[in-house]
């Protein structure tokens, strides 16, 4: 049987770990062929371990696993050109693009009054004008197809409503909307879709770590999942801590394939219920 | 039991249209989607493994359309009831695990929109027919992407997707 989006290719940012990965791999279960990128180090503001050149090879090797084909690279969203280059790599092998997922992002944790300049910037530079230039790099690539395509920006629960003690983290989600409906205005005569995905908390190293639980238990030295899970479960209205990655994977698949022809300009919450309560 | 669609409506969106047209839609629109999850609630409780509900609303459950009449208002008035209803459903049926969303269609292609009462009504205010375009270039969409949009929400791909509104709406709403 036909994967839901077989023959069609996907370029992936933050593809290295986390729900990016999971994206790459549910595309490829599909039929898609993906083109990969992650930066693979660290940004100084960001209080956890970020992904790995390992990380990345894992991605290939799945991929790989599946039948499908994957180009990877290192490269930072923050750098448009560096961005271009590597999708346009990724075009010239395997031939065509059909989807977007702009997922790659960073967390980190501080009171407004409180951010360093740093810790602002490189939130904004990341999971804001990093979304942007996936869009922008990608756009020419999907017109000169002339078939239409799939652009889903990964938002978040907290790009629809206020959470304290991350005010850069919100403003760059919630700008992430506006940037979604601009684009889907813009491109909707090319039969070019755009949508936003927003989780609640999910199960990957940029939540599952000590200065995340800390935002949840200020009162606690060094917390655990043990401490902040009880905090986690009142965020949602479902009776879950958190969502897997393959729960984002699988909204973003329904966006991505022809089963959503005609869905644009929409923001999806895969929340269990967080916005709402 | 597992899934509950609260799909039945009507459009009384007329140039004759009677007194009753208020009336009438919203006992079909919004009270028969509230009678459909009420008879619904208790076995899917009872049997305690969830289940997911998804009741049809419309892009005039979000906003301001569907002209002055007496049933466009009504259509409307309901439509934006169904929204919340399904965020209080989904509230209150969440530690049972049972989630509950709302699907926005634009036009769609079916006899509750192509009629020639509806034709004549739509054509009668140029304003009303413009107001109505899509942003992708379609003028409707088909009965089977509103089919595609439910058979996701109330699959266990959507298993922790509850209390969201989604537009299958071709860009309708974002270009308001």
């Amino acid at each position: 049987m036909a994967g839901r989006v077989e023959g069609k290719v996907a370029f992936i940012t933050g593809a290295a770990r986390g729900q990016g990965r999971s994206h790459a791999i549910r595309l490829a279960q599909e039929g898609a062929d993906i083109i990969a990128v992650d930066l693979c180090r660290q940004v100084d503001s960001v209080p956890y371990p970020m992904s790995t050149p390992q990380d990345l090879a894992q991605t290939v090797k799945e991929v790989e696993a599946l039948d499908r084909r994957i180009v990877a690279s290192q490269a930072d969203v923050r750098d448009y050109g560096a961005l271009k280059a590597a999708l346009d790599a990724g075009v010239a092998e395997l031939g065509r693009l059909d989807i977007v997922s702009a997922n790659a992002g960073i967390s980190s944790v501080g009171r407004a009054d409180e951010l360093p300049e740093e810790t602002w910037q490189d939130m904004i530079d990341t999971n804001l004008t990093g979304v942007w230039h996936a869009a922008k790099a990608a756009i020419p690539h999907l017109k000169a197809g002339g078939r239409g395509g799939s652009i889903i920006l990964t938002s978040s629960a907290a790009g629809l409503m206020a959470m304290e003690n991350i005010a850069h983290y919100v403003s760059a989600k919630h700008g992430v909307v506006g940037l979604m409906r601009t684009l889907a205005l813009e491109l909707a005569p090319d039969s070019i879709r755009v949508n936003s995905l927003h989780p609640t908390m999910v199960n990957t190293p940029m939540i599952m770590n000590e200065p995340t639980y800390q935002l949840f238990r200020p009162d606690l030295e060094n917390p655990t999942i043990d401490d902040a899970g009880p905090a986690f479960l009142t965020l949602n209205a479902l009776p879950i801590k958190w969502v897997e990655p393959v729960d984002i994977s699988n909204a973003l698949l329904f966006l991505a394939s022809d089963e959503a022809r005609y869905i644009t300009g929409v923001t999806l919450p895969i929340d269990a219920g967080c916005v709402i309560k | 039991m597992d899934i509950v669609l609260a799909n039945a409506g009507i459009a009384p969106l007329s140039l004759h249209e009677t007194h009753d047209a208020w009336q009438d839609v919203i006992d079909v629109n919004l009270t028969g989607v509230f009678n459909t999850v009420e008879t619904a609630i208790p076995s899917m409780i009872e049997r305690g493994q969830g289940g997911a509900i998804v009741l049809t609303s419309s892009t005039a459950g979000i906003n301001g359309i569907g002209g002055p009449t007496r049933g466009g208002l009504g259509y409307t008035a309901a439509k934006h009831g169904v929204v919340g209803l399904m965020r209080s459903y989904a509230n209150n049926l969440a530690p049972h695990s049972i989630r509950v969303n709302s699907v926005h269609p634009t036009g769609v292609n079916t006899p509750m929109v192509v009629n020639e009462a509806m034709q004549e009504f739509l054509e009668s205010d140029p304003s009303l027919s413009n107001a109505m375009a899509n942003a992708l270039p379609v003028p409707m969409v088909e009965p089977v992407d509103i089919s595609n949009a439910i058979a996701w929400l109330v699959s266990d791909d959507a298993r922790y997707v509850t209390g969201i509104t989604v537009p299958v709406d071709a860009g309708f709403t974002n270009k308001k």
